[in-house]
Formats: structure tokens, sequence, C-alpha cells
């Protein structure tokens, strides 16, 4: 029988470290496919961040760095200051990009660097044992929110990519999920117009991917993924927001 | 050729050597009294490189973390305040084994404390200041001149070891202005970092981390940076000695303080009392060699502008083998000429 699963240059042919039906798998290789598909492996250089992905750089066959906890559009913005002609793009999860690193997020996309963000939205802290984000649901039972996140308590989950899309340095913001094949494609799709948009010169670029996080939502893979179409598409709904 | 000598403070000597280096990335945010450095960055590194102004500390140091690793001679500036801020991305540097010059012109603290000059971050400088086993080469220049040169010196420095740099002046320095011979030399910017992000065209990946999760990796790492700095103390202890030899009480002092312990010496020799100076100029690695005096009567008088922070470096030099006496002051206080002769006298 033919074999027709393939790994472009980009991507190792390595096992995951992810917990089973975790979303991170499969943004890593739509990134990867992308910069194949895109022939831009030898001048691409990836932020790491800090969480769950902390090591996508053994993943991927390029130029990476680890950047500090929320620091990793700071450092893409000097990477690409420095090197204008390679492609330099952050990879982020909510509480690096959304809480920590909010300040860098938004400094970043408001100078309109030429930088291509790849935001992983799982609506928890992965990492350090599913922690409230700021991108947790109302109501939604985290460690640290035990009784389910109160917006007396706790504020409400944070848009940010709606309030990125304000800033005039801002040219793409699309929101997009990894529920199904249907959207797993539509999602590489926007993660290529984002790397394109950079090859173009155009600003700052933001894909948004709701992500699955099955260990720390207490469900199974497969009602992790109905939970995304179900529940949290209502709190953030997919679409090119800018 | 005429040598040509330009007035300058040392906020913009630092700034004039940093360029002469062949710096061509900086990123800072304002903070007094450091701000001639980051307006002097404004006007003359965009044509050289990339000048930002951060939205703030954090944001300019892991900027320069960026910048350093793909490979540019980058440089940040800030004071006290600021200098905390900047723990992260510093600590973050050291791990990554980047090189980067950070200059601190340091102000009263603890906490927003005031603008007024100070010495009261030399801890903090000598002894890595954010968190894990590292250090930094800490240079501390005396005179506007020296600003210009050990800036130069650092960037050097940092790129050899691959280790952050820090200048450590106070407000005196940054603030005050004096001839500077500039430089003709060709600076060292462009040599070869095969370890930096470039994009990987005819070479594999490289990767610039700090994380070492792989059990055994990361004390591996650090032994491996405690052997570089072994290397540095054996090689890169900096010092101004000044009439020791024959002296009875050896000043001990640095930067703008050992400036005011020159004039005292010069005024106590007048006066028949045989005082010399040790003015540190690396504070890390701290100079040992100038501490063994022949002498077994002498006597070291440590000054700062501080409560006795260096002092804990002169008692480790010394060895307890020598009697070792203190004068300080703190908050903006500057131990003045008439003091530090009342306490050599004192102490005679």
């Amino acid at each position: 029988m033919e074999k027709t699963f393939k790994r472009g240059p980009s991507l190792y042919d390595l096992p995951t470290h992810y917990c089973p039906g975790c979303g991170h798998g499969i943004a890593h290789r739509l990134v990867a496919e992308v910069v194949d598909e895109l022939n831009i492996r030898e001048k691409t250089i990836g932020i790491a961040p800090v969480g769950c992905a902390v090591v996508a750089y053994d993943y991927w066959n390029f130029d990476c760095s680890e950047a500090a906890h929320g620091r990793a559009l700071a450092v893409a913005t000097a990477i690409k200051r420095v090197h204008p002609q390679n492609i330099v793009f952050t990879y982020q999860g909510d509480g690096d990009l959304a809480a920590i690193g909010t300040n860098e997020t938004i400094h970043a996309a408001n100078r309109g660097e030429n930088l291509s963000v790849v935001f992983i939205n799982n609506a928890v802290y992965g990492m350090t044992g599913g922690q409230l984000a700021p991108t947790t649901l109302l109501g939604q039972k985290t460690s640290t929110s035990i009784e389910g996140r109160d917006k007396k308590v706790h504020g409400y989950p944070l848009k940010i990519s709606e309030m990125l899309a304000l800033l005039p340095g801002v040219c793409y913001v699309e929101r997009v999920s990894l529920e199904s094949p249907a959207e797993v494609l539509k999602a590489k799709r926007a993660i290529k117009q984002a790397f394109e948009n950079q090859i173009n010169n155009l600003g700052f670029s933001l894909v948004e991917i709701l992500s699955a996080c099955p260990t720390y939502w207490g469900l199974s893979p497969k009602e992790s993924l109905d939970w995304i179409r179900e529940v949290m598409r209502k709190e953030f709904p997919l679409g090119r927001i800018k | 050729m005429v040598k040509t000598k330009i007035l300058l403070s040392g906020n913009e000597a630092i700034a004039q050597g940093a360029i002469q280096a062949g710096c061509s990335f900086y990123a800072g945010y304002p903070i007094t009294p450091q701000n001639e450095i980051i307006a002097y960055m404004a006007k003359y590194m965009p044509q050289r490189g990339v000048f930002i102004q951060a939205e703030s500390e954090l944001a300019a140091i892991n900027m320069v973390y960026g910048a350093s690793a793909a490979g540019a001679r980058a440089m940040t500036s800030s004071s006290s305040p600021g200098i905390s801020l900047k723990q992260e991305g510093i600590s973050y540097i050291a791990g990554a084994q980047l090189p980067a010059v950070i200059v601190n012109i340091m102000r009263g603290g603890p906490g927003l404390g005031n603008i007024a000059p100070a010495q009261s971050d030399y801890f903090q400088a000598t002894r890595g200041g954010g968190h894990g086993d590292y250090r930094l080469i800490v240079l501390a220049p005396g005179s506007v001149q020296e600003a210009y040169d050990l800036t130069q010196t650092g960037f050097d420095l940092a790129d050899k070891y691959r280790i952050p740099v820090m200048i450590l002046g106070d407000g005196i320095l940054g603030q005050m202005m004096e001839p500077v011979q500039l430089s003709t030399k060709k600076n060292k910017a462009n040599t070869f970092k095969s370890w930096a992000l470039t994009g990987c065209k005819g070479r594999k990946p490289n990767i610039v981390k700090s994380f070492f999760l792989r059990e055994g990796a990361l004390e591996e790492a650090n032994l491996k940076r405690q052997r570089i700095y072994e290397i540095i103390r054996q090689k890169e202890e900096r010092c101004e000695e000044l009439f020791c030899s024959d002296a009875q009480v050896v000043l001990v002092a640095y930067g703008t303080m050992a400036r005011i312990a020159k004039s005292a010496i010069s005024q106590l020799r007048g006066m028949g009392k045989k005082v010399g100076l040790i003015r540190p100029i690396s504070l890390w690695p701290f100079p040992q060699k100038p501490f063994n005096l022949k002498n077994k009567k002498v006597k070291y008088l440590v000054l700062e502008m501080s409560y006795g922070q260096m002092l804990e470096d002169v008692k480790l030099a010394v060895g307890g083998k020598r009697r070792v006496e203190f004068l300080g002051r703190s908050g903006g206080g500057v131990p003045s000429e008439e003091q530090i002769m009342h306490k050599v006298k004192q102490i005679w």
C-alpha cells in the first residue's frame, strides 16, 4: 500500500511529548507545512514560548530561539529588525501572549512589527497543571477557579485578538479552530496568510487557534473537540477579525 | 593626524563608545540619570543599526536578547530601578550564553529611592543579580574617558566569553563632562558568530536557549559556565594602584568615589601621610592581586557610596590578614574629602 502520510523538511520525524488529543502537535505541523510550502525554511526563525510548547524547537527543523515567558514578541521584534530579510514568527499560548506578555504583545502589534504570530488558545495553563488562564471561560473549572470562573472574582475571558484588531499597525487577525479536519485546513490557510503577509511586508499578523487540552479540561479527546465546537466557539467566534 | 578631543558627558561617552565598538542595536526605556544615553542613541543609532524605545525595561532587555541571538552587538542602558526590572532578561542572556552590554548608571535606592548618585547596586551587579548560578563581567569607569574606553572593552569581552557585561557607573559619572580622546581603532563587530540565528541555509539549525530538561544537562551547562568564569578570573582583573608600595593606609574605592579618594590622598600626602589607593576597575572579577601588600601593618579603608557592599569583597581578598575599615554614605550622600581625611587620621 502506498504511504501518503509524509513530513516535509521543516518537521522532524519524532513522536511529540504532548498529551493525547492535544492540539499542539497539529499546530506545529501546520506551521512546518506552511514554511515548506512557502519555501522559506532556510530563512525562518521561530520563537518558542514558555508553556507546553517550550521545546517546539525539538520538532522544527529551522533556526529557533527560546524567549522568557511572555517576551516572545520583544525577542521577535529585535530579530526581525536585525534581519529584515528573514521570516520571524512567534508561537505562544494564552498565558504567555495574553497574561504575562500582554504588554509586549500590544506594543509589538502597535508598532506594526512585520511579524507572524501563532497564538494557541486552549483556555487553560497546561504546563503548570491547569490553572485559570486569561481565556478561561466563565464557569470553567480550573485548579485555581475550583468552582468555575466567576466574573465577579476573576473577570471575563480576555478577547485579545479583538483588542489587537483595533490597532492600526495590525494588518491581519483571524481566529481558527482545530476541532475537525475541515477547520484544521482553514487554520493552515490562515497561518499561511500570516506568513505571506510578512513576506509582503504588510505588518503584524496574528492567527488565534482554538486548541484542545483534554488533560486539564477533564474530557476525552473526542469530547474536547465537541467542547470547542459547542462551548468555546460561542465565546471565541471563528473567522476573520481583521 | 590631529588627535581630536571632544567634550562629552559620561552618559554620552558610553553611547559614543558603544557606537565606536560597532553596536548595531540599542533598546532602552527612559529613566534618570541616564537619559542622555537613550537620547544619543536615538540620534546616532538609526544610521548604523536599530534603535527602539521599548515599552518597558522588560521589553528592552528581551529585545537585546533577541538582537544578540541574531548576531548583533546589542546594548541597553538604565538606572537602578530599571536594572532590577531587567534582571529576568539578564539571567536568560547569561543562560543562553549570549553577549550583551548592559549599562547601569546607579541612583539611590531601595525602591524608587531618589535620582542622586549612588553605588548601592554593587551586590546586584557583582553577584549576578537575577535567578540562577551566573555572573556578569562588571566594569566600573572612573572618568568620562574611561567610560568611553571601557564600553568598547565591554563589547569585546562580551563577544569573547559570550557573557553579559555590565558598565556600572553612578549619576555623577553619567552627568559630568570631560574631554574624550576618540578612538580610531577598527572594532571587532563583524567577527563571525557561528551560533547566531540567521536562517539555517547551508547548515543545521541553531537554537538559542537556556532550558535544559534532560537529567544532568543543566549541571553540565552550568559547569561549563563556571569554567569560563575561572578563565575570566585569571585573565580579566582590572585595577588601578596608586602609591601602594609605601602606604600605611590604602584606600579602596571605585568610580566617582575613587576620584574623591584621589583628592584626599594628595592632601594627605602633602601632610606627610603615606596613603595609597586601590581602584578596582573590574568589580567582577574582583581584583585579588593588589591586596597582597607586603607591609603587614597596612590598613585598608574601603570607601563607598553605599553601606558596605564592596567591603565584603575587600575582606575576602584580604582574607583576615589585615585590618579593613569602612566609610560609606548612601541615599545620595557622598563621602567628602574632609570625611575621608578625618577617617584616615582616626584609624592611623
